[in-house]
């Protein structure tokens, strides 16, 4: 992969002549009190992260936290007091007008909180604005429309956005920004204003578009559940500064600071963690090959009732219990032929552990992590799940 | 010791006359044609034709009953036989409306995008407004001689502040997210004023250009005093010879052309937007 985003000893200072502010920072002073003495507010104080291609990062803090200043700094509309912004090898802080003016056509687009949606433009003509800036011909309507079906819009091409409800105005938000086909998509707290169910949704469609788009995202959040789900990493933020950055797992396994601790404390783990993360390493198992004395042997050096079978590329074929190996051990039998149990409980690797436990507390049999292909991945054993959900795991 | 700003103003009118006649008579014999082939037009048109333009105008734009009472309130005045007095103030109210809108857009849009050139602006309109009309009716006569021209410049001036007032409004009030995102997909200065800025404060634009139609043809009397033809002038001439019924039915149809114009230019802008 390589390096989309790279900003570098970021500031933002607001106020008049704000250079002041750096000498005030560097004597170590917090940002009430530069407020207060010098009348500048410390939007951001050297932030620098850098954002793979193909990334999905999301920057998480409260409000005031600097994060709307940052990500408005990305594409300049907001111009930073010191630091790059570089963007495939260019500095954002440094282009003229034009080239900025370019750069926002045809690289950037964002989306944003309250939608922005032009209320005396259809759906279609929002949906084409960023085409029809660039001097796209009568082309741009179909590039247009194009986006709205990927977004799930078909048919409302002519509806005015006061005529669609909050859900399908962020849709349009996100076809509008789509369909000048971009490299980076900034999206400025795009689904806080959506009521939770919708808001659930569009988290959901949007990884599924990011699947197939596999667009560089810097997503702004004040919500830790969504920056969980949709981010491969976080960066969270506070009074303009850098707490931490790192995938989902690390925030909340290891958080960098007592304020990170705080802030991921009352997080709801199962929704957040999946099959994948508190899965167990499903050993012994035995092959196909294998009589019933190697597996009645396996179970009792592990004290384990019941042993997976797995054929080739470790495939699942399904388990055998110790009493039917036994059975066939007596009867003479050596192959495995017709002690295999077949029908056991699988999992996807991404399933939320929240609808894992109760697939966990009804089975029969272990329940298996399996991923597309049908090859094993790990088992869920309840012992694990339990110190998972207590916060005691380290996710492995 | 007292500021003798009466003989400063005395000054710079005898200033500008001796030095900037050209630009007056320029400007005076451009007025005066323009209105000319208006009111002849309006005149040449037989009313019966204008009548249905105007009343199908108000159907199309407004509704239907402002289409019916359009077309009611002209069928009395050509009853009262006032025809071409109304043609001559409605010319009068036209081409002021027009100036206004001319000028007046593009500063309400400077005053809008410069603080600097509102902070100097807002005192002037306040002066514009308020200012007695008789005040300047003077000056006008001078640098446009006797008959409409001075009226049509006295009652742009009267008229024009609304016009740059409220499309300065409507812009400033075109949600800062909206701007933001114009920016954010790259839009010129220009696009932004064309695609966004302007097209939302339409209604807002339009409210002002109602109120310089209603304020212009509240001017029609005044500029009448200077010469100008038109409803005006019957209103004078009904004062003047204490004849009350003149006077009234100048009045009546003065009262008709205003209604039926406002409700006319209300609609507009209004049509687009929708909720």
């Amino acid at each position: 992969m390589s390096t989309k985003i790279e900003v570098k000893g970021l500031y933002k200072i607001f106020g008049d002549n704000p250079n002041r502010g750096f000498d005030l920072l560097a004597k170590g002073l917090s940002k009430q009190e530069i407020q207060d003495k010098a009348g500048l507010a410390v939007g951001l104080d050297d932030v620098s992260f850098s954002v793979e291609t193909g990334e999905v990062f999301v920057v998480m803090g409260l409000s005031g936290s600097g994060k709307s200043t940052l990500i408005r700094c990305l594409n300049r509309l907001i111009k930073p007091t010191k630091g790059q912004v570089i963007i495939d090898g260019e500095d954002i802080t440094r282009l003229s007008s034009q080239a900025l003016i370019e750069v926002r056509r045809k690289k950037i687009s964002m989306v944003f909180q309250n939608f922005a949606l032009f209320p005396h433009r259809t759906v279609l003509e929002n949906a084409a604005f960023g085409l029809e800036i660039q001097g796209v011909g009568s082309e741009r309507f179909d590039l247009a429309r194009e986006a709205l079906h990927m977004v799930g819009l078909k048919g409302w091409e002519d509806n005015y956005p006061g005529q669609l409800s909050g859900g399908m105005q962020q849709r349009v938000g996100l076809a509008r920004a789509l369909a000048n086909d971009p490299d980076i998509l900034l999206m400025d707290e795009a689904f806080s204003a959506l009521d939770p169910l919708i808001r659930k949704q569009m988290q959901n469609e949007l990884l599924d578009l990011q699947e197939r788009l596999h667009k560089t995202i810097v997503f702004i959040t004040h919500d830790l559940d969504e920056a969980l789900k949709l981010g491969d990493r976080i960066l969270l933020m506070k009074d303009g500064r850098v707490q931490q950055i790192g995938t989902p797992e690390e925030i909340l396994g290891q958080p960098a600071n007592e304020y990170v601790r705080k802030f991921v404390e009352d997080v709801d783990r199962t929704t957040v963690l999946t099959a994948k993360d508190v899965m167990r390493n499903p050993d012994p198992v035995i092959s196909p090959k294998d009589g019933p004395r190697v597996a009645l042997r396996r179970m009792k050096e592990e004290g384990i009732s019941s042993i997976f079978v797995l054929g080739k590329e470790r495939k699942l074929m399904g388990l055998i219990k110790a009493e039917d190996a036994a059975n066939a051990i007596n009867e003479g039998r050596t192959g495995l032929d017709g002690l295999i149990i077949t029908d056991v409980p699988t999992v996807q690797p991404d399933l939320s552990v929240a609808d894992l436990i109760p697939m966990v507390a009804t089975a029969k049999y272990p329940v298996s992590v399996v991923d597309e292909n049908g090859r094993m991945m790990g088992i869920i054993i309840r012992g694990s799940l339990l110190a998972t959900l207590a916060g005691k795991g380290d996710f492995q | 010791m007292r500021i003798p700003i009466g003989d400063w103003i005395e000054a710079i009118v005898e200033f500008l006359l001796a030095n900037f006649e050209f630009f007056f008579d320029a400007v005076s014999s451009g007025l005066g044609s323009l209105a000319g082939g208006l009111e002849g037009f309006l005149k040449g048109v037989p009313y019966p034709i204008l009548i249905i333009a105007l009343a199908g105008l108000g159907w199309w734009l407004a509704k239907r009953s402002v289409g019916i009472m359009t077309a009611l309130g002209l069928l009395l005045i050509v009853n009262l036989g006032l025809w071409d007095e109304t043609m001559e103030s409605l010319t009068l109210v036209i081409v002021a409306t027009l100036i206004a809108i001319v000028i007046g857009l593009p500063l309400g849009i400077l005053a809008a995008k410069k603080r600097t050139v509102q902070i100097i602006m807002k005192p002037l309109l306040d002066l514009m407004q308020t200012l007695p009309a008789f005040v300047y009716l003077i000056p006008a006569l001078m640098f446009f001689g006797l008959g409409r021209v001075p009226g049509i410049v006295a009652t742009v001036i009267f008229a024009m502040p609304p016009a740059i007032r409220l499309t300065a409004l409507g812009i400033n009030q075109v949600p800062r997210e909206l701007i933001e995102a114009a920016d954010a997909f790259g839009a010129t200065p220009g696009q932004k004023l064309y695609k966004v800025e302007l097209p939302m404060a339409l209604p807002t634009i339009m409210a002002g250009v109602n109120q310089a139609i209603m304020l212009s043809l509240s001017m029609v009397v005044i500029s009448a005093m200077i010469g100008a033809q038109g409803l005006g002038a019957q209103v004078l001439r009904g004062i003047s010879r204490l004849d009350i019924g003149l006077g009234f039915e100048s009045g009546l149809a003065v009262v008709i052309l205003a209604m039926t114009l406002d409700r006319i230019t209300q609609s507009l802008g209004q049509n687009k937007i929708k909720d």
